[in-house]
């Protein structure tokens, strides 16, 4: 993976100290918080409902055991001892001091980390698929992009004071597995008929108040392009996206008020302007980096413990939802749930995190990932290691069987911390997992995201959730909203909304009643949740939601 | 015709800890909303977030929020209000951890 050179190293201690002197001087009262809100934000450090928030950036989600142990250092040593991971690949951290949080962003500069551009109206955090390096399907792995992407962006003089912020997610597979149709710009590294590597550049998809999905502004950018077009695309939004309501300020609405045609003739245009200022530089620094990413040597082994283990019905459960299918057939792709039923989804405490540090150094070649469904990936682990791995995660309460499944919900903070959110959505997650652990129907189920925000900014991504669920505020009482169909893959689908919403107490009653439906409407146990929805549409399922109005209608 | 004036009180967060406060009548700040002052009247609630604006060493984003009388003092009235008086719900952290 990528290590910071001389410039990152100085670049990150600067801003460090610079954070420091702003923090000083906020508390003896020379910055008003007006001034210092802005300095903050920069540096990943909101304030919420009870506390202040650091939010740290894990780029592309890719982390090494020595970043991850310095996590749990952090989580112990200033906050309660645990972190959330989030939907963009970030840690948070939810109970810093102010005085602490400089001290914080040294101990993450000490492990090549920070939190600069993880809030404000810059280009945030680059993401990416969380299988990178690893995935069978993949053509090539999308993180060299993001961290030529991270460098371009971070501190970018043009694009410090963007419209709005700016999302960007990149993947190497054709299954889509990092939302990329829903981010500002999304790439796809792909192969041309000349088995030539290029992107297909997606622009203006969006969650949030008017979601979007994004629309393909070119089919094929040649590699070395890279760059100078998106520098073009955030050129052209920089000026054209609307300041004037902040509403209507990401570039979603850009593309969509102007057209695909209008913004890529705009593009193109100002690409033409840009390529001959890139002088090379960027290709050379891509190249190195690339260096960086190179695949782990593979160990052999013999693969015949896990074979044996397969016998025992619980590792077996695990091995089904946990394991996917590695390029090296030797090996697999573990995701490790953060999702066991009654918790709070993302969240890992120090001892956790230390556990999943020690087996990434001993059994995964010292990777692990975060993804942006909330959950931690190992993604080389040879399989002649994988009955310890499970056996070490039993250890550590680690060992939940769910991915994919009606229990492997994401959600957001929500008012539980969050100061936008208008209403909770940890306790519906976690009333949702522990309801069906108790009708142990989930493996009956099958594959079932359910995806909760706390409000209309959808950091929940509630809107590509084959069940989505946002929480407002209806007169001064919570109130959930159900959309359905929803899909954050390479078929992307924005949900389509039930109906009227549900209590805190009526809610999870209302999704019993959905699965319900779906296990009485579905082919048999081969057709999932999703397929049944797109044969039925909605109807079916709004007579499950809704039986009183049927019974009015009769 | 404006709407009728509901009860306030001032609330904001503290700078170093961040943690939710509200104004007392002696003007402190407390950490208990049952402390704050219940302000009925809407040109003195005006004035005491002037007063509680001016205070940016202590305080962070003070503002006026709805509250109701209560049998030891002043309770919030809208949900969210009440959980920066406790804490989140998946942990017993925040104030709930002091009680």
């Amino acid at each position: 993976m990528y290590h910071y050179n001389d410039f990152d190293e100085a670049f990150v201690r600067n801003r460090v100290a610079e954070f420091r002197a702003q923090v000083e001087r906020r508390i003896d009262g020379s910055l008003t918080e007006d001034e210092f809100k802005p300095l903050r934000l920069m540096n990943g450090l909101y304030l919420q409902l009870h506390a202040y928030m650091l939010r740290v950036a894990i780029p592309y989600g890719t982390l090494n055991s020595r970043q991850m142990r310095q996590l749990a250092m952090i989580a112990e040593r200033w906050d309660k001892g645990y972190g959330h991971f989030t939907t963009r690949q970030n840690i948070q951290y939810n109970w810093p001091e102010l005085c602490d949080v400089p001290a914080m962003l040294e101990a993450l500069a000490d492990v090549g980390m920070h939190a600069i551009q993880t809030s404000g109206n810059t280009i945030r955090n680059v993401t990416a698929d969380h299988f990178a390096g690893a995935a069978a399907d993949e053509v090539a792995d999308p993180r060299p992009v993001a961290e030529l992407l991270r460098q371009w962006s971070t501190d970018h003089p043009e694009f410090q004071f963007l419209p709005r912020k700016f999302k960007i997610a990149v993947t190497g597979a054709e299954a889509d597995r990092a939302v990329i149709r829903a981010h500002d710009i999304g790439i796809q590294i792909l192969r041309n008929d000349a088995g030539e590597l290029g992107y297909r550049m997606i622009v203006g998809g969006g969650l949030g108040r008017t979601p979007m999905i994004g629309k393909v502004i070119r089919d094929f950018l040649p590699e070395a392009d890279l760059l100078p077009y998106a520098e073009a695309i955030v050129s052209v939004y920089n000026l054209l996206g609307r300041r004037d309501n902040k509403y209507k300020a990401r570039i979603k609405i850009t593309v969509h008020e102007h057209g695909i045609e209008e913004i890529r003739a705009l593009v193109e245009e100002r690409f033409a302007a840009l390529k001959p200022q890139f002088s090379g530089v960027d290709r050379q620094l891509f190249a190195e980096i690339q260096d960086a990413f190179a695949a782990p040597a593979w160990t052999g082994a013999n693969t015949s413990a896990h074979d044996a283990a397969l016998a025992d019905p619980v590792y077996r459960a695990w091995a089904d939802t946990n394991l996917a299918a590695h390029r090296n057939p030797d090996y697999a792709i573990v995701s490790v749930s953060l999702k066991k039923p009654g918790a709070t989804p993302g969240d890992a405490t120090a001892a956790q995190m230390r556990v999943l540090a020690d087996l990434a150094e001993t059994f995964g070649h010292d990777e692990l990932r975060i993804s942006h469904e909330q959950n931690v990936i190992l993604p080389h682990v040879h399989k002649a290691y994988l009955p310890a791995i499970h056996k070490a995660l039993k250890g550590a309460d680690l060992a939940t069987a769910n991915i994919g499944l009606i229990s492997d919900i994401i959600a957001c903070p929500g008012m539980d911390y969050c100061a936008l959110a208008t209403a909770r959505s940890i306790p519906v997650a976690q009333e949702i997992a522990t309801r069906f652990e108790e009708l142990k129907l989930e493996h009956e189920i099958g594959a079932l995201k359910i995806k909760i925000s706390g409000c209309i900014n959808a950091c929940g991504h509630h809107h590509v959730g084959h069940i989505g669920i946002l929480g407002l505020d209806r007169a001064g009482v919570e109130n959930y909203q159900i959309t359905l169909g929803g899909d954050g893959t390479e078929t992307t689908v924005i949900g389509e909304r039930a109906g009227p919403g549900f209590s805190a107490d009526e809610i999870v009653p209302a999704i019993e009643r959905l699965v319900w439906a779906y296990l009485d409407h579905r082919h048999d146990a081969s057709e999932t949740f999703l397929q049944t929805y797109r044969r039925l549409g909605l109807a079916p399922f709004k007579a499950a939601l809704y039986p009183e109005a049927r019974a009015d209608a009769a | 015709m404006s709407r009728q004036f509901t009860p306030k009180v001032v609330t904001a967060n503290a700078l170093l800890e961040g943690d939710a406060i509200w104004l007392t009548e002696d003007d402190r700040w407390s950490r208990d909303i049952r402390e704050a002052e219940l302000i009925e009247d809407e040109a003195h609630a005006q004035l005491r977030l002037l007063q509680a604006q001016s205070q940016p060493d202590v305080a962070v984003g003070a503002y006026l929020a709805d509250a109701a009388k209560g049998a030891t003092g002043p309770e919030p009235v809208h949900f969210r209000e009440a959980f920066r008086t406790r804490g989140p719900s998946n942990y017993p952290h925040g104030k709930q951890e002091i009680r």
